[in-house]
């Protein structure tokens, strides 16, 4: 017996209770309804923070200088400068395991165009911050080297700065702003980034050269660095190992006996991020797990109602096995009507499922995120559920004695 | 040689604590072509004796051969395909698919033989010719009478071609003038080499066979050849 005239007679045998076989139905539709719009916010979640973290840079460490120690009172991370420009170079070109590292000096100042003023984050850094934050422009191009080297009175802007200097959407490359009273020209708009997973607003900031930032803003050039350094480590796998390295590093280029604290601290991004995500692994997980449990009940139903649907049919079983219906020729009869109503359960809870996420996106303004994966997941545990839950009413019949089931009344 | 060959077969239940005895040592030989009435009360064993005749059932020892092979000893499967390929079943209560047509119930046995659906078409059209419905093939069985439903069973019986036909009180649900026609069909197919075993307990149907078999306390009690009654369905009766 082929599987497609098997496919039939289940069919008929489903359409001949056609209110029945969609309630049982409604319970598999209504479970994978719920799994796949559940775990839609779940990975919205999660697909939020992961994207927070890629527009913060990927495989990111942050070095910051290191406390102050002054009568006894403890300053703390930055409050004093314990790192240099040579540092910086040194873990540029001495540690394996970073790509690039720029410096990120940061203080607020206010910036004002021709006929407009705003108080902004001002970030004096080198052209790798751009590579290292994948920050790219829109109009113009970040400043490079040469810029640097001569301490060039160059500003990129972040988007919401050209918003309150300029107005939404405006280029305002070859223009000019003041920042200290001191003129810089505009060579680039940056695209915008958004939000940071702390919330603050990425694009509230403007970028010129260290060198000028050290020469105009912050007054007087040091052989310290008074800020931060980003690095990339040159794979996700690699954050940890470059930590370990720059650690080293920095710990015998500042002579530091062992047993001596760090006068720096090195922040691993990338853990940070991990931890992040998975606390919405964790989300997820609870969600769909509730759901589960929603179809754990609709195959609870497909069970109950093909227990009830083989006690009905027990002559009509008797009599396909008097004319020749082996064993394995029932079991498949009724696996398959169990699977036939599993499956299409599965299918249109899928589209309930869709519906609910794109309507609670809308609604509450939820990100959700459907991976296409979740959905043949979730249509093959649906069949599952049927197989699971009709094997046993499925074996009942094809253990069924013809004589008997010929007689049942 | 015989198509059906029984020897000395005994069938006991287990009920709880007690052992019934329901066959206690037949033996039976049946030739091909024939027509054989089973007769019996009720709890006389021709139950169970038709049970293991048709392959629903084994014998607890003793053996029986059908159409030159010995089955006493197979498994389920083995005896579906068995049923499947040499026994046609008709029933008192025709047991059809109440919700398919005539022709989808006299495919039914042919699903199991893995025939394929336009053989299986041609087969089915053909078997209800024989038994006098190809002008029916779309009823089904609520709209057909009982005699019409009963020969749909029999057209589902003789579809796979068996050797033979196994009728458990195929008249009981019919009237006097329709259980005439179901026998005239039955000894047609007698007489086109089908061996048909029927099982009642009137005795004017049994009268229609060429032997009388008859059962009690699990024992043949006697078995006679006779010429039989040709079954002639009298003319109705015009209205005027």
């Amino acid at each position: 017996m082929n599987p497609m005239a098997t496919t039939k007679v289940a069919v008929r045998a489903l359409l001949r209770n056609k209110v029945r076989s969609f309630l049982t139905t409604l319970g598999i539709i209504v479970g994978v309804g719920a799994v796949i719009a559940m775990v839609a916010i779940g990975e919205g979640a999660k697909a939020q923070v992961e994207e927070a973290f890629k527009q913060m840079g990927t495989n990111l460490l942050v070095v910051l200088p290191g406390s102050s120690q002054s009568g006894g009172a403890r300053g703390g991370f930055g409050s004093q400068p314990t790192i240099t420009w040579d540092d910086l170079d040194a873990i540029r070109t001495q540690v394996p395991s970073v790509r690039s590292a720029a410096p990120q000096l940061m203080t607020g100042q206010q910036i004002v165009s021709e006929d407009q003023n705003w108080f902004t984050q001002i970030i004096g850094t080198a052209p790798e911050f751009f590579e290292i934050r994948s920050w790219k422009t829109v109009y113009g191009e970040p400043f490079g080297q040469p810029e640097v080297d001569g301490g060039a009175k160059v500003v990129v802007l972040g988007q919401t700065v050209v918003e309150k200097l300029f107005g939404k959407g405006a280029n305002p490359v070859g223009l000019a702003v003041r920042i200290k009273n001191v003129p810089f020209t505009i060579v680039g708009v940056l695209v915008r980034k958004g939000q940071s997973p702390f919330g603050q607003d990425y694009d509230d900031t403007v970028i010129i050269p260290a060198s000028t930032f050290a020469a105009k803003i912050q007054g007087g050039l040091s052989k310290f660095l008074s800020g931060q350094i980003l690095v990339a480590a040159t794979s996700s796998d690699s954050t940890a190992r470059a930590q370990q390295q720059i650690s080293d590093l920095l710990r015998q280029r500042h002579r530091l006996a062992p047993g001596v604290e760090d006068d720096f601290s090195i922040r691993n991004l990338a853990q940070v991020a991990n931890a992040r995500q998975d606390s919405a692994k964790t989300l997820t997980i609870i969600l769909a797990s509730i759901a589960a449990v929603s179809l754990l009940v609709g195959g609870i139903g497909i069970m109950n109602i093909m227990i009830v649907s083989v006690t009905e049919r027990t002559r009509e079983i008797g009599l396909r096995m008097a004319v020749g219906a082996k064993r394995r020729h029932i079991l498949a009869q009724f696996l398959v009507e169990a699977l036939t109503l599993s499956v299409i359960g599965g299918i249109f809870g899928v589209a309930l499922g869709l519906l609910a996420a794109q309507r609670m996106s809308v609604r509450f303004g939820w990100p959700t995120l459907v991976r296409p994966d979740i959905i043949a997941i979730s249509v093959g545990f649906s069949a599952a559920v049927g197989v699971v839950f009709g094997l046993y009413p499925a074996r009942k019949a094809s253990r069924l004695d013809p004589i008997e089931a010929l007689r049942y009344e | 040689m015989p198509i059906i060959e029984l020897t000395d077969v005994t069938r006991r239940y287990q009920m709880g604590d007690v052992t019934v005895h329901a066959l206690g040592g037949v033996s039976l030989d049946v030739d091909a072509g024939d027509f054989v009435a089973i007769m019996g009360a009720s709890g006389s064993g021709k139950s169970t004796l038709m049970n293991i005749i048709g392959c629903l059932d084994r014998p607890t020892s003793g053996r029986y051969f059908l159409a030159g092979r010995e089955v006493s000893r197979l498994d389920p499967d083995q005896l579906a395909e068995i049923r499947n390929h040499f026994i046609g079943f008709v029933f008192q209560r025709f047991n059809l698919l109440s919700r398919a047509s005539a022709l989808e119930n006299v495919e039914l046995p042919l699903i199991y033989a893995d025939v394929t659906a336009r053989e299986r078409r041609r087969r089915a059209r053909a078997a209800l010719d024989r038994v006098g419905l190809g002008a029916r093939l779309d009823h089904h069985p609520s709209q057909l009478s009982g005699g019409q439903q009963q020969r749909v069973a029999i057209g589902r019986a003789i579809v796979c071609e068996p050797k033979v036909i196994l009728a458990d009180e195929p008249t009981g649900n019919l009237d006097s003038r329709t259980s005439l026609e179901i026998i005239a069909l039955f000894q047609e197919l007698g007489r086109s080499g089908i061996t048909v075993v029927l099982v009642t307990h009137e005795q004017d149907i049994a009268e229609h066979a060429s032997r009388v078999v008859v059962v009690k306390d699990g024992r043949i009690q006697s078995d006679e050849r006779r010429i039989p009654v040709p079954a002639v369905v009298p003319p109705l009766e015009k209205s005027a």
